[in-house]
C-alpha cells in the first residue's frame, strides 16, 4: 500500500524521497495517526508532500493507490461546451425547464441521462462524441470512455471522500521554470551590484580585528553593500504570449527583492513609439517610447520578453504593424534601444530549436546582435552572465 | 470537514488537550500534521494565505503542550547565525578598554540566539521562525544541519551546544520566496487552507460568543460575497473579518443593514476594517473600475 502510494505520486511527478517514506513510517510507528483512512491520509499528505500545488496530484494517487483504479482522469468538460451540447439535444422547452430547476448541475445531470438513455438505442454508444468532428472533444482526440460528465456519477447520493473532492485542484500548477531557479539565477545580477571601490569602513570587522589585534586600532574597510540593479521589463502583450507573460511577470516579481527597482512595461508584438504600464488601459495610457528611452538610462537592465514571431514587415516597414499605423518601423525603435541600453536581452519563451523558421526572429536576433535567449534556466543564466 | 473533534496534541507529559481551544479552531487534517511532527521531532512548515492563522497556530501549540514559546521573526537581513548566537566584539573592546576582568573569559560575549534559547530550555520549548521566507535564499540552507542534529558548534569557545530536549519547531512561510528541496525534505509541512463558511462560524463564535446569529449569518455573507469580488488587491481574512465583527458589535449594528449592503451592491458598513486598499473599495462598491476587462 504504502510503496504503491509512493510509487504513483513520484509517477505524478511530485517529489518523494526515500526519507519521506521513512518518515510516513516513523510517524504511523510513533502512532501519532487517529484511526482510519482519513486521519492516514492526513499524516500521509503531511509527511510526503511539501507544497500545496502537488496536493491535488496526492489526492489522485491516494485514490490510485487505494482502489486501484486511477482517479478522476482530469478532463474538465467547459460550460461553455456543455451549454452548447444542451442546445443541441433538448429542445429549448426543456432547457427553460432545466435552467429553472437549477444551473449547469441539472444540465448536466439532464444531459447526462439522456446521453445515458441514447447509448442504450444506438447499440455500443460510444460515438456520441461526434465521429463527425464537430464536437471540440473528439477533435481532441479523448475517448469518449475518458469523459465523465460533471464530477462523476459517484455524485449523486454519496457524500465524497476528502481525497476525492479534489479542493486542491486550482494549487496544482506545473511551472516550467520554478521561481526558486529564477532568483538564484537572478541573484548573479545583485552580486554584480556589490562590487565596487572599499570605500566603506567595516566595523565590525575593525573592532574584530582591534580585539584580536590586542586593543591596537586595525581599520578594516569594506565595498559598499549596494544594491543598485534596476531592471526594466518590456514585455510583448500579444494574445499568444499571454499566459507567458503572467509566467514570467511572476518570476520577476518573485525576485524583486533582489533588485532596487523594477519597472515593467508592454508593446505588442516588436516595439513601437509607444508603450504601455497597465496591459488592460492600453488604449488609455499609454507612454511615448521616447520618454521611455529617456527615463531609463543605461544602468539599467533591460530585459524584452516577447516570441518574436510575426510577419517580417511588423519588423522591417513603416506603417507594418498589426494594429495601428506607425510612422517609423519597429527595427528603428529597435536600434535606439539597443544603442541606449548596453544592457539588454531578449528572452523567447518559443524553444531554441524552433527559431531558425520564423523569419522576424532571425531579424530581432540580428538587430540585438544576438542577444537572445531562451526562457529555461540555462538560457536564462545566459541571459543574466550577459546582463 | 470532519465532524469528529480534534483529539489533543500527543507530548510527553499528558498536557491539556487542545481540541480548538477557546479561541484557536484547528480542522482535523491540522491536528495530526501538528501530532506527527512533534512526536517525530521534525520541524513543521505552516503555509497559507496571509491572515490565516499562521503565527497563532504556534502560540496555541505551546499553550496546549505546556512549553514556552521562543518566537523567531526573521526580517529581510536576518542571517542564520542571528538565530544561533553572535560574538559581541564591542563590548569586549570596551572591557578591555575599561580594565574589566571579564575581558579575559571569551564567553562573555558569546550572546546567545533564539535556536540556542530553545535548545536550553529545561522541559522543550516550541520554536516559532516566523516567515522564513523573508530571508535571504540560502537562510533555509544554512539552518539544516541545526535543524536536523538539533546542534550546532560554536567557534569562539570552540563548545558544541545540544538541544538539552528536541524543541518543537514550527516555520511559517507566506510563499515569498520558494525553500529549497534539502530543507523541505527535512520537514513536515501543512498548508492552511481559508476555513470554509462553516469553520469560519465557528472562528467567529469562539472569539465573540455573544454574537447574534442573524448578525453572523449577514456578516459571513458579505464578507464571503467580498472575497468573490474580482481583481481586489489583498482579500480580506480571517483577522480582518473578526475586526469588523469587533467593530460591528461596538457599533451596534443591525444585522438588516449588513445585509442590505449586499444586496444593493454597496460596501457593508464599516468596510474600511475588511478593505485595506483604496482600489479595492472602489472595486468592491460596484463603481466602474477602469480596464476591468471580462
Amino acid at each position: 500500500m504504502f510503496e504503491r502510494l509512493v510509487h504513483a505520486l513520484r509517477r505524478a511527478g511530485v517529489p518523494v524521497s526515500l526519507g519521506e517514506h521513512l518518515a510516513l513510517l516513523g510517524a504511523l510507528r510513533a502512532g501519532v495517526v487517529p484511526p482510519g483512512t482519513q486521519g492516514f491520509y492526513h499524516l500521509a499528505r503531511t509527511a510526503l508532500v511539501k507544497d500545496e500545488r502537488h496536493f491535488d496530484r496526492f489526492d489522485r494517487a491516494f485514490a490510485e493507490a487505494l482502489g486501484g483504479r486511477p482517479a478522476d482522469a482530469p478532463i474538465e468538460i467547459p460550460e461553455a461546451w456543455l451549454r452548447w451540447e444542451a442546445a443541441r439535444r433538448f429542445t429549448p422547452e426543456e432547457r427553460a425547464a432545466i435552467d429553472v430547476r437549477g444551473g449547469v448541475d441539472a444540465l448536466t445531470e439532464a444531459l447526462r441521462q439522456r446521453l445515458a438513455g441514447q447509448d442504450g438505442r444506438h447499440e455500443g454508444g460510444s460515438h456520441w462524441v461526434g465521429t463527425r468532428g464537430t464536437s471540440p472533444l473528439g477533435a481532441a482526440g479523448y475517448a469518449p470512455a475518458g469523459i465523465r460528465l460533471g464530477r462523476g456519477p459517484g455524485r449523486a447520493g454519496r457524500a465524497l471522500k476528502v481525497w476525492e473532492r479534489r479542493e486542491y485542484r486550482n494549487l496544482d500548477d506545473r511551472v516550467g521554470l520554478g521561481t526558486r531557479a529564477f532568483q538564484v539565477a537572478l541573484r548573479r545580477l545583485r552580486r554584480w551590484a556589490r562590487e565596487g571601490a572599499a570605500e566603506d569602513l567595516d566595523l565590525a570587522e575593525t573592532l574584530r580585528a582591534t580585539a584580536r589585534n590586542g586593543g591596537w586600532l586595525d581599520l578594516r574597510m569594506a565595498r559598499r553593500r549596494r544594491n543598485a540593479t534596476r531592471v526594466l521589463l518590456l514585455l510583448d502583450a500579444g494574445g499568444s504570449m499571454d499566459a507567458h507573460v503572467r509566467r514570467v511577470e511572476r518570476l520577476f516579481s518573485a525576485a524583486r527583492s533582489e533588485f532596487e527597482r523594477l519597472e515593467s512595461y508592454y508593446f505588442h508584438n516588436c516595439l513601437y513609439e509607444r508603450v504601455w504600464r497597465d496591459n488592460r488601459r492600453r488604449h488609455v495610457e499609454t507612454l511615448p517610447t521616447v520618454q521611455l528611452l529617456k527615463a531609463h538610462d543605461a544602468r539599467w537592465r533591460v530585459v524584452f520578453v516577447g516570441d518574436a514571431q510575426m510577419h517580417p514587415i511588423e519588423v522591417t516597414h513603416a506603417g507594418g504593424s498589426v494594429e495601428h499605423d506607425n510612422a517609423e518601423p519597429g527595427a528603428e525603435w529597435l536600434r535606439r534601444a539597443v544603442a541606449r541600453w548596453p544592457h539588454l536581452v531578449w528572452l523567447n519563451p518559443v524553444p531554441e530549436a524552433a527559431w531558425p523558421s520564423t523569419a522576424s526572429t532571425g531579424l530581432i536576433r540580428a538587430l540585438l546582435r544576438g542577444r537572445m535567449y531562451p526562457l529555461t534556466p540555462a538560457g536564462l543564466r545566459e541571459a543574466v552572465a550577459r546582463l | 470537514m470532519d465532524p469528529t473533534p480534534g483529539q489533543p496534541w500527543r507530548a510527553g507529559p499528558p498536557g491539556p488537550g487542545f481540541e480548538g481551544t477557546a479561541t484557536y479552531i484547528a480542522t482535523p487534517d491540522l491536528i495530526v500534521a501538528v501530532n506527527a511532527a512533534v512526536a517525530l521531532g521534525r520541524p513543521l512548515l505552516v503555509k497559507g494565505e496571509p491572515g490565516t492563522g499562521k503565527t497563532v497556530l504556534a502560540r496555541e501549540v505551546a499553550a496546549a503542550l505546556g512549553r514556552p514559546l521562543i518566537e523567531w521573526h526573521v526580517k529581510s537581513t536576518t542571517k542564520a547565525q542571528h538565530g544561533l548566537y553572535e560574538y559581541d566584539a564591542v563590548a569586549r573592546l570596551r572591557d578591555s578598554q575599561l580594565g574589566s576582568e571579564r575581558v579575559h573569559d571569551i564567553r562573555n560575549y558569546i550572546v546567545r540566539g533564539k535556536v540556542w534559547e530553545a535548545f536550553e530550555a529545561p522541559a522543550g520549548a516550541v520554536l516559532l521562525i516566523d516567515e522564513v521566507d523573508k530571508a535571504d535564499l540560502e537562510f533555509p540552507n544554512d539552518l539544516l544541519q541545526e535543524l536536523d542534529r538539533m546542534e550546532f558548534y560554536v567557534h569562539e569557545t570552540r563548545e558544541t551546544v545540544r538541544a538539552r530536549h528536541r524543541p518543537v519547531v514550527l516555520i511559517t512561510s507566506n510563499d515569498e520566496k520558494e525553500l529549497p528541496d534539502a530543507f523541505l525534505r527535512r520537514c513536515f509541512f501543512h498548508y492552511l487552507r481559508f476555513p470554509d463558511p462553516e469553520t469560519m462560524a465557528r472562528i467567529v463564535r469562539a472569539h465573540h460568543p455573544d454574537l447574534g446569529r442573524d448578525l453572523l449569518a449577514a456578516a459571513l455573507d458579505a464578507f464571503y460575497g467580498l472575497r468573490e469580488v474580482p481583481g481586489l488587491k489583498k482579500r480580506p481574512s480571517t483577522s480582518e473579518l473578526l475586526d469588523w465583527i469587533h467593530l460591528l458589535l461596538a457599533e451596534g449594528v443591525a444585522p438588516g443593514a449588513v445585509r442590505a449592503a449586499r444586496g444593493g451592491r454597496s460596501l457593508p458598513p464599516l468596510a474600511g476594517a475588511l478593505l485595506k486598499h483604496e482600489h479595492d473599495l472602489g472595486a468592491a462598491g460596484g463603481a466602474p473600475v477602469a480596464g476591468r476587462v471580462g
